[in-house]
């Protein structure tokens, strides 16, 4: 089963992130925790792109697939035109160093890295795609 | 979406948040916190019990408060999360870089300890 929704790029919209990953997930039985932690890392995944390649505009548009497989190998796809920002090329600072500088960012690549079993760039269709792989056993 | 909510008790602030927090929400959680912080209240407690979702940007706001609530010597204790909350926070370690408990009186006991 292949789910896909387009959304704006206003931070407004994360929500309706949430509930469509939420909604995908469903009837899959994936535990609770695991999908509270999924919704999690594409809602960072999402807002980061909304801030740092688009710049928040809403007239930017993501497509967010959701590919549901047979078994165990669920694939979350995050399709855009915005500069690519490599979550794999960026190194996140240490907790210490985000206390003792009072930085509110640096943490949601963490959580996704922490998340998420794979994450991969790759082009389609002269589109940047984020592929993010979650394997629920 | 997110209401926050304050009030005091026996010297403490409490600050309830009520919904979800994200990118788009974080700073009235910021703005919170800043309040109290400038009213100039000694201990801060956070009602976690409402709170339906954290994203890093919630979680970076109270990351941001450490040093200078260390610094004031303002103990702030976050209680009641639900189970799905409290995992995003020890995902990340937070949970031992932050003062939470299970309950009020739990939050008010370690907040008077820390304010000694």
């Amino acid at each position: 089963m292949n789910y896909q929704y387009n959304i704006g790029c206003s931070l407004s919209n994360l929500k309706g992130i949430r509930e469509f990953v939420r909604n995908s997930l469903k009837d899959q039985h994936v535990p609770e925790i695991e999908m509270s932690a999924i919704v999690l890392a594409l809602d960072e995944m999402c807002s980061n792109l909304m801030i740092h390649a688009h710049h928040c505009n809403p007239d930017h548009m993501l497509e967010l697939h959701i590919h549901i497989p047979v078994q165990g190998k669920f694939i979350f796809e995050i399709v855009d035109n915005g500069s690519v920002f490599n979550i794999n090329e960026f190194h996140e600072p240490d907790l210490d160093n985000l206390v003792h500088q009072k930085r509110k960012g640096g943490l949601g690549i963490r959580l996704v890295k922490a998340i998420m079993d794979n994450v991969e760039y790759l082009k389609r269709d002269e589109k940047n795609v984020c592929r993010l792989t979650k394997i629920i056993k | 979406m997110v209401h926050i909510k304050r009030l005091q008790e026996g010297g403490a602030d409490i600050i309830s948040v009520i919904g979800e927090i994200d990118a788009s929400s974080s700073i009235e959680l910021d703005l919170a916190i800043a309040k109290s912080v400038g009213e100039g209240f000694k201990q801060i407690l956070v009602d976690c019990s409402a709170l339906e979702y954290i994203s890093s940007a919630g979680l970076g706001v109270f990351m941001s408060y450490i040093e200078e609530l260390k610094d004031k010597n303002i103990p702030m204790v976050l209680f009641g999360m639900k189970e799905k909350v409290a995992n995003t926070f020890s995902i990340l370690g937070l949970a031992e870089l932050l003062h939470i408990t299970t309950t009020k009186p739990e939050a008010k006991k370690l907040a008077d300890e820390l304010s000694v």
